[in-house]
């Protein structure tokens, strides 16, 4: 298909989703009256600059269903954001929006060159998260044999990728790393293995950590994109010529804007991805910004694809850092630590990699009216704060208590993240 | 006979606790008695000086974490009875020691004590004749 053409399908698709999400999303019409818009003011894809954005807090706003578009009746799925603490983010599919995701995900994993010979061991986490039953459906629609063994247990995960002969490996880079190096230690020998292609996602990674995996586990690594508000995995996946990723933009209209001005950028130039969603009926988005950086690049690629493709995600533009596939914003820290009188919110989370797992350690000082002498009431003080953090963020975390003089004070932008990971 | 002592948190690094001496050495506080309680990760340094309240001023210009507890001394004979008798007293009338340090002069030892409460602590180790000193007579051994 070429550009032209696929622009008149986006457009027609803009329309119909503009309209349900009119029609039936109080807070789209709401939205759209307040910008004078209706339905009848889109008629093409070019129009789609005049909607307004939609956000994440917008998502929060109308938990868990208010952004839903068809009776829950005809809702069959429904999926969360990860970890977050409060309201987490709900999306929910219709029987369409299974398929089309079976669709989108089939199309990454043929890109990574798997077929219904295949043997895909999907070590994602199952559940609410996205990851798991994402790849599932699409190495079912593409007739391979899915394996869905989920995440973790790292030695039964070597035992079956041998035993099965898995062909493709699904899970988050790190992971692979870690099972890597596992393989490794265990003793079996890469040629009893089968594995020839991975399909990473959910967090961000660099170059190096693809030529890393590709050295130790000797296959193709393939970056995939999604998320789960837009639809989950398969949003877009690289090809084999690993050079940006394909854009299933016949479903998900891509944008790349200005996050400060929102002004729409030029192709090629570094900008915060917004996606509109073209064929969703559950959730549609209009104009939904991601908060990831990335610019497009719409020539066409050696393998043949005509779809745009977008560089690797690797920074955001507000301050989620993702922990083990696990959303965290610092301001969720912030509130667990205003809750706990003893110690005062002068903090500093410290993010690395060690053995390719994420660690988080949060440096906190003890307020000094707390501080009374005992060695017994700060260790029960420490330990206080990494249980309350651990129940309300779900993420384990090492607390250290610190001197007020080891965190930086200064008015304004104070520095409370340090992510040593390089990406 | 309550006698204010300084806790000041630290970090276990080293030159955590140079910094602190320094602070106080240029003022000219003098110390009379210090001990350091540390875990792997912390530590709580005890000091007795001879002017608690500017000590603490000074430390808190300098964004230390720092407090003023309350402990009590006793002078004995430095045999390891006499501090023996003088637990022994504490825990007859089920006081508990927080934690206790001492130095010697001579054939003496000053006994510090912190307990879990103070003051029936004074009351019964007069009640069997031990030697209580106060703030004053620490800060002129």
């Amino acid at each position: 298909m070429d550009r032209e053409e696929l622009s008149g399908v986006q457009g027609n698709r803009l329309m119909e989703t503009v309209e349900r999400s009119y029609f039936n999303v109080p807070y789209y019409r709401h939205k759209m009256q307040e910008a004078g818009l209706g339905p009848e003011s889109i008629r093409s894809i070019k129009d789609i600059s005049k909607l307004p954005y939609t956000s994440k807090q917008d998502l929060r706003d109308n938990y868990p269903f208010g952004l839903f578009a068809v009776p829950m009746s005809e809702i069959v799925r429904i999926h969360a954001s990860s970890g977050t603490t409060g309201k987490p983010t709900v999306v929910g599919y219709t029987r369409n929006d299974i398929s089309t995701w079976s669709e989108v995900m089939a199309r990454t994993l043929t890109s990574a060159g798997a077929n219904r010979n295949d043997f895909i061991q999907v070590a994602y986490g199952y559940g609410l998260f996205t990851g798991g039953l994402g790849l599932h459906y699409g190495g079912e629609k593409i007739g391979a044999s899915v394996i869905p063994i989920s995440g973790g247990n790292t030695v039964r995960q070597i035992q079956l990728m041998r035993d099965f002969g898995s062909t493709v490996l699904a899970c988050t880079p790190s992971y692979a790393l870690y099972l890597a190096e596992a393989i490794e230690e265990s003793g079996i020998r890469r040629e009893e293995l089968k594995l020839k292609a991975g399909v990473f996602g959910a967090e961000p990674w660099t170059e190096k950590m693809r030529r890393e995996i590709e050295a130790k586990l000797k296959i193709k690594a393939i970056d995939i994109y999604g998320l789960s508000e837009v639809i989950g995995p398969g949003v877009a996946s690289e090809c084999l010529v690993q050079n940006g990723l394909h854009i299933n933009e016949d479903h998900f209209y891509p944008e790349v804007i200005d996050p400060v001005t929102l002004e729409v950028l030029p192709e090629g130039t570094l900008g915060e991805l917004v996606f509109t969603t073209l064929t969703k009926e559950g959730l549609p988005l209009i104009r939904y910004r991601t908060r990831d950086l990335t610019r497009l690049n719409y020539e066409k690629c050696k393998c043949g694809r005509t779809l745009v493709r977008m560089d690797k995600c690797l920074d955001r533009s507000d301050d989620m850092l993702i922990i083990r596939g696990v959303n965290l914003f610092p301001s969720q820290v912030e509130t667990v630590l205003l809750e706990m009188t003893e110690i005062k919110p002068h903090y500093l989370l410290i993010v690395d990699r060690i053995n390719n797992l994420d660690t988080l350690e949060l440096r906190v000082e003890v307020d000094e009216e707390f501080f009374l002498d005992k060695i017994s009431q700060l260790e029960e003080l420490r330990k206080r704060i990494q249980d309350n953090l651990e129940t309300s963020i779900g993420l384990g975390i090492k607390v250290t208590l610190v001197e007020p003089k080891m965190i930086e004070r200064s008015e304004g932008k104070t520095k409370r993240v340090i992510d040593k990971r390089k990406f | 006979m309550i006698i204010p002592q300084l806790s000041v948190f630290l970090e276990n690094k080293s030159g955590r606790l140079t910094e602190v001496l320094e602070v106080l050495g240029r003022e000219n506080i003098r110390i009379t008695a210090l001990s350091v309680a540390d875990t792997s990760e912390f530590g709580i340094l005890r000091i007795i000086v001879n002017d608690p309240e500017k000590a603490r001023a000074l430390l808190k210009d300098q964004l230390f974490t720092v407090n003023i507890s309350e402990v009590i001394s006793v002078m004995a004979p430095n045999e390891a009875k006499y501090y023996a008798k003088v637990l022994k007293i504490l825990s007859d009338l089920d006081i508990s020691v927080e934690y206790t340090y001492a130095f010697s002069r001579g054939a003496k030892s000053v006994i510090i004590l912190r307990c879990s409460d103070n003051g029936k602590a004074i009351r019964a180790l007069k009640e069997h004749e031990m030697e209580l000193l106060n703030a004053s007579d620490l800060y002129k051994i």
